[in-house]
């Protein structure tokens, strides 16, 4: 179940794999720590929270995508019975957003709205309906401005007015341009040059659960409780924007039903709720309506990619050039760091010896985007390798052995300052391409196979905002044989709830049921960042490993005393320590020590380059994924369907595998989604099909069979060895997919989502003896910034005694 | 600006209990279950009959109780996930489903179980594509429904 057998077991087939090797409970396939709870339907999600005497909250939201505002008048909404209380941007005026250097957001705006669902007034009242009612009745004096809704028209010369008073020329929010070691050397060294145009549309996270935040007041202080995946982060907007210290203002994660990056943003309804319960003094909840989230999203950015690579005729690559466009919607959100992502990481997984990236991120009047699931990667993943695809072709050489080629190698630098320490891209590429039979598969029209690879990070080596503190920490209390443990991070349904019970529990001889947890609440725990860059069970993992093997020394201690012995001769395991029952071993502590507690923390090592934007791409590990796509293609009708998929993940090791491949497998289900049919587009402003029926996502009629195979490299700084798994899997599903409609028709479809229209028209082109293809024809001109050139790092190999110097 | 509220006394059967409640006529079945009855177990993610999220078992057939009115169902037997365990045995599917890893944030989670024990007490051996037929209506974003597949057969294997 957890460890398939290889399907090509018998001649060449490894020795059975020990998940775990000699730990009792790390690397076991143990059930989830809330399992139980969440399959008798007893969690508690945001919504489900009814405090006495709450009041119901709705918003009135922008109608246009582009407007001044004239007036608003409540008068009418507040004389309605059962309204307690209405608010405008003139209660909430204080701007904040998730990163420092775009502060541009507020709960409520007064002035101007800038996409469709902007939030303009809330109503608190004694019932969901009345609020409603109450929103209809206030009315709003606009002033309407054309909306800028393409990434062509930002970068024009706005009609009427800027969409964000910071940024430009134009509609721009953000430029980037950066050349690592020398480009123009490499490509003059090149025996072949080759450039290509790719579009990768915007989509949306659409987690099952619709955003939902209740808040009280009591005795000066704030309590929120909220559907969100960082609260450290919605604890620091709320403290700002309602002008209480961080101490009267207390963040409390509910359960969490699904977020894939869309719940990271500090939201508007998270501070209304707040200001509403302070006014009131009545808990007071708001829960978006399905067409809120969909306008809510922080979603994919719709990016545009233009590639240049020089290669040598053996297929190794000498320079690259990449630049991006991506279309940022109506405010910062994550969008600098999403910018710098769509450049940073084409280097952790190909050996590219000279790099130039330039990208840009312009506003339009849509919905903010920002991170999803690989924030900022798959967009350039999907570009990289078609791009390396079609320089195979060219050449003449297989697709999968050209990559091989250029494959980074473990303990090395990249010539963009980041490091590269564990890497199986060599044994997931051997995995899928084995179980698959890629390079053997027999040939017939309509059928195709594609093979693609991806690294994501096992957590942001920088903090979001610039601080020297700990990313992640854990404090443990055992007390009479019970052990629990405490942590800031949030279980939003990966799993890292198991986590931390599964590395306390291994120090201390238990089972991970013998561990409580109090986790998300800024009052009773310690810090941890959050649910985003998969950083969880590599700094908060790390956190419990300190914080537990504390323990275990002190419980050791009390007990090789009363044993009379070392305590090295001391064994733990089994809920024993020594020869005594861990209760025992407890009390023994206990009476010797006091109070028997322990912390830990964890800090990314200092690994950024020396230059301006080092600081998105730098993790303490990366991930890497290989995949293989099967599927059967229609030229009449372009429709796709898709066989299999196998997917090989490098999870360096699997703490719990049968967590990693549920995360393996749901990142592949949504990287099909993404490949195949999921689109958040726009008419004059509204979205196009704001509901769950039109919104395509894959539904268990469309998901192909999916063989996981975990590999383990076992990293020098992962806890036990541990890298992500949550992301990282999503990357290679759509450019697998692409490369396998290309192998079934001989068309490339150089655009997401694939649809069947977009290949009957490649089709069509190819009978017309056009090229063979379907995808954007050119890259705008982008006034780009002089490139910052910064020197390669002097040493390829790295030496992990010496990295914590650079 | 008083608003007329039509209200109706209605019993309804849910997980074997009957109870008498006062109720506006318009709410709808998945309100009365989660703010009348405090059974939040069953979740919501439309609200419009799309997701499947706020499935129940009516008769012991699944329908969306976002779409039902109290009154549609007076008199019949409801099911919520609240009613799948007896006491505290769990019901095999939720014992697969725990032990497999099927439910990761777990909000699509009650729909999914009810949807798969109507299925398993009319089709006690369904292959694949009949659970892929009888899921199609509940939308997952967590899983890629693979660990959800392997559950089903599980339990169906078990109870056999």
């Amino acid at each position: 179940m957890t460890d398939r057998p290889h399907p090509g077991a018998g001649k060449g087939a490894r020795p059975p794999h020990k998940w775990g090797g000699d730990y009792s409970v790390v690397g076991k396939p143990l059930p989830r720590v809330d399992a139980v709870t969440k399959v008798t339907g007893r969690a508690v999600y945001a919504d489900d929270m009814m405090l006495p005497r709450t009041l119901h909250c709705r918003i009135l939201r922008s109608p246009h995508p582009h407007a001044r505002i004239v007036s608003i008048d409540t008068s009418a909404a507040r004389r309605m019975p059962g309204v307690l209380a209405v608010i405008t941007g003139a209660d909430l005026p204080i701007k904040f957003g998730i990163l420092p250097v775009t502060q541009d957001e507020r709960a409520l705006e007064h002035e101007k709205v800038r996409y469709v669902g902007d939030p303009i007034a809330a109503v608190a009242a004694t019932d969901e309906e009345i609020a409603a009612a109450a929103c209809d009745a206030i009315s709003v004096e606009y002033e309407v401005f054309e909306p800028v809704m393409s990434i062509e028209e930002a970068l024009a010369e706005p009609k009427d007015e800027r969409i964000q008073d910071y940024g430009g020329p134009n509609n721009i929010h953000k430029l980037v341009a950066l050349e690592f070691g020398d480009v123009e050397g490499g490509f003059a060294r090149a025996g072949h040059v080759r450039e290509d145009v790719f579009f990768f549309q915007g989509n949306t996270h659409l987690p099952m659960e619709q955003h939902s935040a209740i808040a009280t007041y009591v005795d000066g202080r704030v309590t929120l409780w909220s559907s969100t995946q960082v609260v450290h982060y919605v604890h620091r907007a709320l403290s700002k924007v309602l002008e209480l210290p961080m101490n009267r203002v207390r963040v409390i994660g509910a359960a969490h039903g699904g977020g894939f990056g869309g719940k990271t943003d500090p939201f508007a309804h998270e501070i209304i709720v707040c200001k509403l319960a302070m006014m009131t003094g009545r808990p007071v909840k708001c829960t978006l309506t399905r067409e809120e989230v969909f306008y809510a999203h922080r979603g994919r950015h719709p990016v545009l990619m233009w590639v240049r690579t020089g290669v040598t005729r053996e297929g190794r690559i000498t320079a690259m050039h990449f630049r991006t466009a991506l279309d940022g919607g109506a405010y910062g959100s994550y969008g600098v760091a999403s910018t710098f992502y769509t450049g940073a990481l084409q280097t952790v997984t190909y050996d590219i010896p000279a790099y130039r990236f330039e990208g840009c991120r312009v506003f339009t009047n849509k919905p903010p985007c920002g991170p999803k699931r690989g924030h900022g990667t798959p967009q350039p993943r999907f570009a990289l390798e078609l791009h390396l695809e079609k320089i195979a072709h060219d050449l003449g050489i297989n697709p999968v052995e050209l990559k091989q080629r250029n494959f980074v190698k473990p303990m090395t630098r990249t010539v963009n300052w980041l490091r590269v320490t564990s890497c199986g891209l060599d044994e997931c590429t051997e995995r899928v391409m084995h179980a698959s039979g890629f390079q053997h598969r027999r040939r017939r029209p309509g059928r195709g196979m594609g093979f693609a690879i991806s690294s994501y990070l096992s957590g942001a080596g920088t903090a979001i905002y610039w601080n020297d503190m700990p990313h992640s920490e854990v404090q443990i209390k055992v007390d009479r044989g019970g052990v629990t443990a405490y942590c800031g991070a949030m279980d939003i349904g990966q799993g890292s709830d198991s986590v931390l019970a599964t590395i306390v529990a291994e120090e201390l001889g238990l089972q991970p049921a013998d561990i409580r947890l109090v986790t998300a609440d800024t009052d009773t725990t310690p810090i941890d960042l959050g649910s985003y860059s998969s950083r969880v069970t590599f700094m908060a993992g790390n956190a419990a490993l300190e914080a537990a093997r504390k323990m275990r020394a002190s419980l050791v201690d009390a007990v090789a005393s009363k044993m009379g012995c070392e305590p090295a001769a001391v064994t733990v395991g089994d809920a024993r320590i020594g020869d005594f029952s861990f209760e025992e071993a407890s009390i023994l502590a206990e009476a010797r020590f006091g109070t028997l507690t322990s912390a830990g923390s964890y800090t990314p090592p200092k690994i950024a380059g020396p230059y301006k934007g080092a600081g998105v791409g730098p993790s303490p590990a990366y991930s890497y994924s290989a995949c293989v796509v099967d599927l059967d293609a229609d030229a009449r009708t372009g429709l796709v369907h898709v066989n299999k998929i196998w997917i090989a993940h490098d999870v360096g090791r699997a703490i719990n595998p049968l967590l990693v491949q549920g995360q393996v497998e749901g990142s592949v289900y949504m990287g099909l989604g993404e490949a195949l049919m999921e689109e958040q587009t726009f008419r004059h402003g509204l979205h196009k099909w704001p509901s769950m029926l039109e919104y395509k996502s894959p539904t268990f009629l469309d998901m192909p069979e999916v063989e996981t195979f975990i590999v383990e490299t076992v990293d020098p700084e992962g806890p036990y060895g541990a890298k992500e798994a949550g992301q990282g899997p999503l990357l290679p599903v759509p450019p697998a997919l692409a490369s396998a409609v290309y192998d079934a028709l001989g068309v490339w479809v150089d655009e997401v989502p694939v649809t069947p229209e977009k290949i009957v028209e490649a089709l069509r082109r190819k009978e017309k003896g056009e090229p063979a293809r379907y995808g954007p024809l050119r890259f705008p001109n982008i006034p780009y910034p002089e490139t910052i050139k910064v020197e390669p790092p002097p040493n390829k190999e790295l030496d992990l005694a010496a990295a914590s110097t650079i | 600006m008083a608003r007329e509220v039509q209200r109706q006394v209605l019993a309804l059967d849910v997980n074997g209990e009957r109870t008498e409640l006062l109720l506006p006529v318009h709410k709808t079945l998945l309100e009365v279950l989660r703010e009348d009855m405090q059974l939040t177990g069953t979740k919501h993610g439309c609200e419009l009959g799309e997701c499947g999220t706020c499935t129940v078992l009516v008769d012991g057939k699944p329908e969306l109780s976002c779409l039902l009115l109290p009154l549609q169902v007076e008199g019949r037997a409801i099911t919520t996930i609240e009613g799948m365990a007896s006491g505290s045995r769990l019901h095999p599917l939720q014992q697969a489903f725990a032990e497999l890893g099927a439910a990761q944030c777990g909000y699509c989670t009650p729909g999914i179980l009810l949807s798969a024990k109507s299925l398993l007490e009319t089709n006690a051996r369904p292959s694949r594509d009949d659970i892929r037929e009888a899921l199609a209506g509940n939308l997952c974003r967590c899983t890629g429904y693979v660990k959800i597949l392997e559950a089903i057969e599980l339990a169906a294997g078990r109870m056999a």
